[in-house]
């Protein structure tokens, strides 16, 4: 690009002048960024191949670089294991259900909030902000949870994060940009707020919606902290949340491996045991992620620029 | 103004506006619900207030909890403890949050576009993952009976001694920060990346004619240009000093570490929910909230004057 730009006398100049050190430099560059890279994606590859390989290898730690004894049995008696089933229902249920409700409940608020009609608007924008800035704590909160009677309430994983201050203000500088006219035509037709939000500023939205859409899916999958304040019973819980509880309580852990009814016999090479659950569901609770992420990747750069004009 | 208001208006009992904040008041009602009733839960701070009784029934001891903070010896020095802990982490982050500039800076200097993208897209991939995945991880290449790392040495070393590097309390402000970094630097790069992709190509251009090399136009013409939003990102790091948040914290935990890994939000949780001190917990958590708003306050302050009137929030 640059060669293109500059007269040739002048590039022919800059190229000879690349000195040997130059080189040197370049390649230290591209080394360092290539280690960090491999230790950013090396271990989701390492628990990979370790959930797929032979688990009596596993257990003496031989698996390093491939895969041996491939199998996936670890897959299928994993996801036997009691409540594990009722947890992916639980993570998909919360995931798909806490974005579509936050992308409308933010939209239709960012919309609100970007028309300058909207009664006392200043104050109840800044309404809004101030949540961003001031919490209670966690007890306060719980305390309000348990008052609401939302404590083991599938809705805990819903209503509270269904308006975010945050996007909603990414949600609003978008909509502003949206030339007014467009709308001022419709309310010539007699359209009232409904009509014109879903009819014209929303398809018009997408880009920004499908952003903050990607962004709240991701939290949502990953939440666990909710789970763990909120939910004592087992009927809620979700792969992170038994993630944590297989980490930290190694004994439960063997307990449900005899109730889930996995006899002795099976060869060892095939039978679970802790270390292989531990794998096999890491590796389950972040396939989702590790799958939508270079689709997503482009939504992700244009969410942070936005929020960093913002700012 | 005037003017659009009178096209706008379609019902005459109700100006636009209102029925717009009308349609708004169910979100608006959920956002009180959540996040302003539950600053009413503060009074908790201000009774003995033991669980199964109700709140009424509790007796009511004023400030004691919030002077007891520092006035009882032995949670003197756990606040304290937790304090340390909090402004020890954050000061780590702080001085080293140039390292995300300095990654896209040097990043930048790759020429393929493709190693470039492939270097961006594997170093943000672990921000997009949780902690409790992260901690797996870690206990996958770092615990002591199976982790890669003890196996490794093992196999080259049978005298090796396995070190159980999750449960070991020394140097743990550092790991912890070298956890953040794993799963952050690439994802805090992006904004830099994103700034110097717009950056006036002219002007690299006319340092090279003028026979600047590669770190002079680094330090002249790249530095300057970020150091705008690596200042406001500092200022906004100064305003959340005290807020570490406890997803990390909480993951990785244990009997061992936790004098050194508790954060105040951790300590909070720990003692008001898993513990049952809930009255002395809030009145922790109340105090942080109070100090962290003013320090909000004063970033934002300075931030207004740096750039020129144009503040963080």
């Amino acid at each position: 690009m640059l060669s293109k730009r500059i007269p040739l006398r002048v590039s022919a100049r800059l190229k000879s002048r690349r000195t040997a050190g130059d080189t040197v430099i370049d390649t230290l560059i591209c080394l360092f960024f290539g280690i960090f890279a491999i230790i950013c994606i090396y271990p989701f590859y390492y628990i990979f191949i370790n959930s797929i390989s032979a688990n009596d290898l596993v257990e003496r730690g031989s698996i390093v670089f491939l895969p041996q004894g491939v199998h996936l049995n670890n897959y299928i008696k994993v996801l036997e294991l009691k409540g594990l089933g009722m947890a992916v229902v639980n993570s998909l249920l919360r995931t798909v259900l806490g974005t579509v409700v936050h992308v409308i409940s933010t939209a239709f608020v960012g919309y609100a909030m970007s028309r300058q009609e909207f009664w006392h608007r200043k104050f109840w924008y800044r309404f809004m902000i101030i949540t961003m800035y001031l919490s209670a704590g966690v007890v306060p909160v719980y305390l309000n949870m348990k008052m609401l009677g939302l404590l083991n309430n599938f809705m805990v994983y819903i209503l509270p994060g269904a308006v975010s201050a945050y996007n909603m203000i990414l949600v609003k500088t978008y909509m502003e940009s949206i030339a007014v006219s467009l709308e001022e035509s419709a309310v010539l037709d007699g359209a009232g707020y409904a009509v014109r939000f879903t009819k014209i500023i929303l398809p018009l939205s997408k880009p920004i919606l499908a952003t903050v859409a990607v962004f709240k899916a991701v939290n949502e999958w990953n939440a666990y902290m909710d789970t763990i304040l909120y939910m004592s019973s087992g009927k809620f819980q979700t792969l992170q949340s038994m993630l944590w509880r297989y980490l930290n309580q190694a004994t439960e852990l063997s307990k449900m491996l005899m109730s889930g009814g996995i006899s002795d016999s099976a060869a060892a090479s095939f039978e679970l045991n802790p270390i292989s659950v531990r794998h096999t569901l890491t590796f389950i609770t972040v396939l989702p992620i590790l799958c939508v992420y270079p689709y997503f990747q482009r939504f992700f750069v244009k969410g942070i620029m936005i929020g960093a004009v913002k700012g | 103004m005037k003017k659009k208001n009178t096209i706008l208006t379609h019902d005459k009992n109700l100006t636009p506006g209102f029925r717009l904040f009308l349609m708004t008041l169910p979100f608006l009602a959920l956002v009180f619900i959540f996040s302003y009733l539950p600053l009413w839960g503060w009074r908790y701070a201000f009774y003995d207030y033991r669980p199964p009784k109700a709140l009424s029934d509790c007796t009511f001891v004023g400030f004691k909890h919030i002077t007891s903070m520092v006035g009882n010896p032995a949670l003197a020095k756990n606040v304290f403890r937790v304090l340390k802990n909090t402004l020890g982490m954050s000061l780590l982050g702080m001085a080293t949050s140039w390292i995300p500039m300095l990654f896209a800076m040097f990043l930048a200097e790759i020429k393929s576009v493709r190693y470039r993208k492939f270097v961006q897209i594997t170093t943000t991939i672990p921000n997009f993952i949780s902690w409790i995945i992260v901690y797996s991880i870690a206990f996958a290449v770092f615990s002591s009976s199976d982790g890669l790392i003890n196996n490794v040495m093992a196999a080259f070393n049978p005298e090796w001694k396995r070190i159980n590097f999750l449960a070991d309390a020394n140097h743990m402000w550092l790991k912890m920060w070298a956890w953040g970094q794993w799963k952050g630097l690439g994802y805090s790069a992006i904004l830099y990346i994103s700034s110097i992709a717009g950056i006036d190509q002219e002007m690299y251009e006319a340092a090279s004619i003028d026979g600047a090399g590669r770190f002079q136009k680094m330090r002249y013409i790249t530095f300057p240009c970020l150091l705008p939003t690596f200042i406001t990102l500092l200022i906004i790091n100064v305003g959340n000093f005290l807020n570490r948040g406890m997803d990390q914290y909480f993951a990785f935990q244990n009997a061992l570490n936790k004098e050194y890994i508790e954060v105040i939000d951790l300590y909070v949780y720990n003692q008001g929910i898993v513990g049952n001190a809930m009255s002395f917990s809030t009145a922790v958590g109340m105090t942080k909230s109070l100090i962290s708003l003013v320090l909000l306050f004063i970033a934002n302050t300075v931030s207004k004057v740096f750039r020129d009137g144009e503040s963080i929030f």
